[in-house]
């Protein structure tokens, strides 16, 4: 059976598993997508063409002998280059580690290949996760395929062009203040971010270790439910994963909620400068509505502090999880000459090994940590992280609401170039996807409509949080919302 | 150290020696041209961050972490860690059983400030 991509994760590994299809085929198919789509849009660093192939015969040949081969058995995934696989390079997208390989696999991607899953290749991102259009990648943007002159945001921006392309069904992301769900919602296809700790991060390139955390992208909730009850539960080696076991959302997604509340923000939708966008928003809502839903208008005023917060936050994460990257047990070592001594050889492997964003993060991470600046920006910036925990204790529990919705992004995917010259603007496009993360609570991204910007469509997303652990209700009302917009557009062929 | 307040909003929050400076102490080198860029950008960030003082933060415990509680205490039992060959070959540079450096003391920026 000749595919084309269409077939959504559940599908494939249907089709593999009654014999409709071979893995092989599967593979062999998404690698060629690959290698005709993929290098055009820039949104694959690394295939592994010939380990992929292989893996999908032993998945053939398991199930030619009627052995169990997993609930993805034969499915061809991507994985975002910053996590770890104990084959090929892991790149995180920076000339730092360009040839770095990897001892070991990720925990997600053991489990996912536990699950049969085959992992085809490793997609571009912005370096080190750092970046809301993936332009910061060492090895340049990977592009839109809804539009190729514009981004598909960041920074899990291969992941989503992978699965937007329909190269693949479904990619895992990182999301540290939104790097999951903006370039979905840019793309036109899922994001989910799960609670903190319910996925582990052992084997995630550690960017802003309290905001990390692991997710799918695919084209429908039903697979991003499928790959959360994939990835997570508890794992020995990160001490931060919750001692929980695995979801098992799949089997509950499609069960409506009755009574759903959902709430708003009150006043955002007079906050949202874009016209496309506040009108998908609002009929967003009056698709909740239709549904059923009660919508329920909420007080967030502490949200606008997001992204102050979240950006003092996360730099002062990474610049001393980047600290590691000095050019001594592994990455790239600049050569400096003997007499120069220890410290220029640290100075000269950084500077050249990172990026620009990278270095402008480490460096307000380092002012903001360092002596007589710590109270005044990093530790009030977590006192504002706990108010926006607490705003979202009290929707969902002093207003009693299922979910909060919130746009995805401020606007639809921009131009390649319109904002690399300007830091701020950049981060601000993080406005509604970084309360998630400081709040440490699940959130996911669903297509919700189009917008038409020089003459070319392009998807707009829509984003539902749920409570700390609740990725059921959080999926289910996706599912809902998904069902009664009934999204349907897809990139242009023939790209 | 004295609690130094951050600046205003009229004038720069970072100048180009004080970039050089955290610079240094990241153990990053730039030009000057790099570090009047990173001066004016890092200066606008923390400008903007100021909004934060606004907020009523009088008795709110700062939250460093989603979890109240985490770290579960482990067995401190002995685990296998990586072969030794695994983590030369990772290494920029290696002789014999060790990974080489530059010489600590002595380099012309006084080895490790």
């Amino acid at each position: 059976m000749k595919t084309d991509g269409s077939m959504t994760m559940a599908q494939a590994a249907g089709a593999v598993a009654s014999g409709r299809t071979d893995a092989e085929g599967l593979v062999a198919e998404a690698l060629d997508r690959t290698r005709a789509i993929g290098s055009y849009l820039n949104c694959v660093l690394q295939l592994l063409d010939e380990d992929a192939l292989a893996r999908a015969r032993a998945v053939d040949q398991k199930r030619n002998a009627g052995e169990p081969i997993g609930p993805l058995g034969g499915v061809p995934i991507i994985l975002k280059d910053n996590i770890v696989l104990d084959r090929g390079r892991t790149t995180c997208a920076s000339k730092m580690l360009e040839r770095y390989e990897s001892p070991f696999s990720a925990t997600v991607a053991k489990k996912l290949e536990a699950a049969g899953a085959i992992v085809i290749a490793k997609a571009n991102l912005d370096e080190f996760a750092m970046g809301s259009s993936g332009e910061n990648s060492a090895f340049g943007p990977a592009r839109n395929p809804w539009d190729p002159t514009r981004v598909p945001g960041g920074s899990s921006s291969g992941s989503a062009v992978s699965v937007a392309a329909r190269i693949v069904p479904g990619a895992l992301g990182s999301d540290t203040g939104g790097s999951i769900r903006q370039p979905a919602s840019h793309c036109g296809v899922v994001g989910l971010k799960p609670t903190y700790g319910r996925v582990s991060r052992y084997g995630l390139v550690a960017f802003a270790s309290s905001l990390d955390q692991i997710g799918p992208i695919t084209r429908t909730v039903e697979d991003a439910a499928i790959m959360l009850d994939a990835i997570s539960g508890h794992d020995p080696h990160d001490s931060t994963s919750l001692n929980l076991s695995p979801t098992s959302c799949a089997q509950t997604v499609s069960r409506p909620i009755e009574g759903l509340r959902v709430a708003v923000p009150a006043g955002v939708i007079d906050e949202i400068a874009h016209n496309g966008v506040r009108t998908v928003y609002q009929d967003a809502i009056n698709a909740c509505r239709s549904a059923g839903a009660e919508i329920v208008e909420v007080a967030l005023p502490v949200f606008k502090s997001g992204i102050a917060a979240y950006y003092l936050i996360c730099a002062a994460e990474a610049s001393s999880n980047l600290a590691r990257f000095d050019g001594v047990r592994y990455g790239s070592r600049a050569s400096v000459a003997p007499s120069q001594g220890l410290e220029a050889m640290y100075k000269e492997s950084r500077s050249s090994g990172f990026g620009p964003e990278v270095q402008r993060r480490i460096m307000l991470g380092t002012h903001v940590l360092s002596s007589g600046y710590y109270d005044a920006y990093y530790l009030t910036a977590a006192r504002a992280r706990r108010l926006i925990k607490e705003a979202f204790d009290a929707v969902f529990r002093s207003h009693g609401c299922h979910v909060l919705l919130t746009p995805a992004a401020p606007e639809p995917a921009f131009r390649i170039g319109e904002k690399s010259d300007d830091p701020l603007t950049m981060y601000l496009e993080d406005l509604f996807t970084v309360p998630a993360n400081l709040a440490g609570v699940p959130a996911i991204t669903v297509p919700a409509g189009v917008v038409i910007e020089g003459g070319v469509a392009l998807p707009v997303g829509v984003q539902f949080h749920a409570a700390a652990l609740q990725e059921d209700t959080l999926l289910r009302a996706a599912r809902m919302f998904e069902r009664e917009v009934g999204f349907d557009a897809q990139p242009p062929a023939g790209l | 150290m004295g609690h130094k307040h951050p600046p205003t909003n009229d004038s720069p929050a970072l100048l180009r020696e004080q970039t050089h400076r955290i610079a240094h102490l990241a153990r990053l080198e730039l030009t000057d041209e790099q570090a009047a860029m990173y001066a004016t950008q890092l200066s606008r960030v923390l400008a903007y961050v100021e909004q934060l003082r606004a907020l009523d933060l009088e008795g709110v415990k700062p939250m460093l972490h989603p979890h109240d509680r985490y770290g579960e205490p482990v067995a401190d039992d002995p685990r296998e860690g990586l072969d030794p060959g695994v983590v030369r070959r990772l290494a920029p540079e290696s002789e014999g059983a060790f990974i080489r450096v530059p010489k600590v003391l002595g380099g012309t920026e006084g080895g490790g400030a």
